[in-house]
């Protein structure tokens, strides 16, 4: 147990900032997914049988393919392509990109498409005459999406959002192959030199217990703010 | 890219397909199992079972499958009682321990599929079947379970896919699946977009399959 204290001699602080780092990279990835979300969602939606060939890809073939393998497609590939894109450029010097960076980015293309899936479900599942009285009260196209739609799809998606929050948390552990130090590098680290990794691996467990735990109590809290009147 | 890599690399990444749906089918078989006595215990009136039951899927599924095979991996192996009995035998195997992590991983997620199955089967066939004299236990068996299993087809379907995405770990407890064997290749070639893409494709058609073996299962055994 001395190893888990913080100072010199322990892991304790380590690990603290480690699941600060996890929790970072969770935010920064579920942001890049709803950002994902917001350009692939309308395009889901859209009447247009190519635009809807192009989201139905994204969100198919990232569902069906391992999220490790997106990660080292992105974390060993993604530096070669930026490489090739800045030597056309005239720029012939090795980019290493940040871990963090890839990272997010790779978790967030991941949570994207499933938070894609979550907004298309719930936009769907609103009234269709909740869309024609905006239209034929003459709403401005972003007053009726902001004022009417969104409030209504929030309630509709945070439910499943919150799974999406817990699978994108779950799969920041990932990152830990590209040596961003979050929880899972962290208790790597300490293991190879405490040659402890029972300890530490059971310790990890129990920080992403409390993590998913913590997460959850806060999204119920928003889950009752916004079914307020259902 | 690099057609004629990727075409030679085919069959070594094929190959290790094999090993991917072994682990795959191995740790459905055994997770199925595993998830069927939990959600049985779930369903149970004493608290205590009820809450052991409650703790196995709350903390199986709120920690990530990687963090579940080191312990099992790494973590075990540190015990120098467990080392001395028989078990040590499988769990010395990465190839056990990644059956194992991904088995209880899989129960955890299939016990509540089940349990939430078993508790919207209709009222109604239990007790068409109890007014038909049929005992308890044959109910339980011959119709809440077929029953329960046919609801959650279109869940289970999920879990498997999610499953199959997981067995990826595998590769790092040093098993060559097909992540592993991918990355084998790249590091001899340095080629990560032409391999890592093709890897992708095989797991993207083992997707595909499964996606429609559950349609065609779902559709042969449809209440209608």
């Amino acid at each position: 147990m001395d190893l888990l204290t913080f100072g010199k001699t322990g892991w304790g602080d380590e690990l603290f900032y480690a699941t600060l780092m996890t929790i970072a990279v969770s935010i920064t990835a579920m942001l890049i997914g709803f950002l994902f979300s917001a350009i692939f969602t309308p395009l889901k939606l859209s009447n247009n049988k190519f635009l809807n060939l192009i989201a139905n890809s994204y969100t198919t073939i990232i569902r069906g393919v391992p999220e490790l393998l997106v990660i080292y497609l992105f974390f060993f590939g993604g530096s070669g392509a930026i490489m090739y894109v800045a030597s056309i450029f005239g720029y012939n010097e090795y980019i290493e990109i940040n871990a963090f960076i890839t990272g997010s980015v790779a978790i967030g293309i991941i949570s994207g498409a499933y938070s894609t899936e979550v907004f298309r479900g719930a936009i769907q599942s609103i009234d269709k005459g909740q869309f024609e009285a905006c239209k034929v009260l003459g709403f401005k196209r972003y007053i009726y999406f902001l004022k009417v739609i969104m409030p209504q799809m929030l309630r509709l998606a945070i439910p499943n959002l919150s799974n999406v929050w817990q699978i994108t948390l779950k799969d920041t552990s990932l990152i830990s192959v590209t040596g961003l130090v979050e929880i899972m590098r962290q208790s790597y680290i300490a293991a190879g030199s405490t040659r402890d990794p029972l300890l530490f691996y059971s310790f990890a467990a129990v920080l992403y217990l409390i993590l998913t735990f913590l997460s959850m109590k806060l999204i119920n809290k928003l889950e009752v703010k916004y079914s307020r009147g259902f | 890219m690099d057609l004629n890599l990727m075409a030679s690399s085919l069959p070594k990444l094929l190959s290790a397909a094999f090993i991917t749906l072994k682990l795959l089918s191995a740790s459905l078989i055994i997770g199925l199992f595993i998830g069927l006595l939990f959600a049985i215990l779930r369903l149970s009136k004493n608290s205590i079972i009820n809450r052991f039951a409650y703790a196995y899927s709350y903390v199986f599924r709120g920690t990530p499958l990687l963090v579940q095979i080191f312990i099992i991996y790494y973590g075990l192996g540190q015990i120098e009682y467990f080392r001395s009995t028989f078990l040590w035998v499988v769990f010395k195997e990465p190839y056990w321990c990644a059956i194992i992590a991904f088995a209880l991983n899989t129960g955890a997620y299939t016990s509540e599929i089940l349990r939430s199955a078993f508790q919207t089967i209709k009222p109604g066939i239990i007790e068409a079947g109890k007014s038909l004299g049929i005992s308890n236990k044959i109910i339980f068996y011959k119709i809440q379970i077929p029953v329960a299993i046919r609801q959650s087809l279109p869940a289970y379907g999920n879990e498997i896919i999610l499953m199959m995405k997981g067995t990826s770990l595998a590769s790092t407890v040093t098993l060559m699946d097909i992540t592993g064997v991918a990355k084998h290749i790249v590091s001899t070639t340095y080629k990560p977009l032409e391999i890592f893409i093709t890897a992708g494709g095989i797991y993207l058609f083992m997707t595909f399959l499964i996606h429609n073996l559950i349609k065609y299962l779902e559709k042969k055994y449809s209440f209608q």
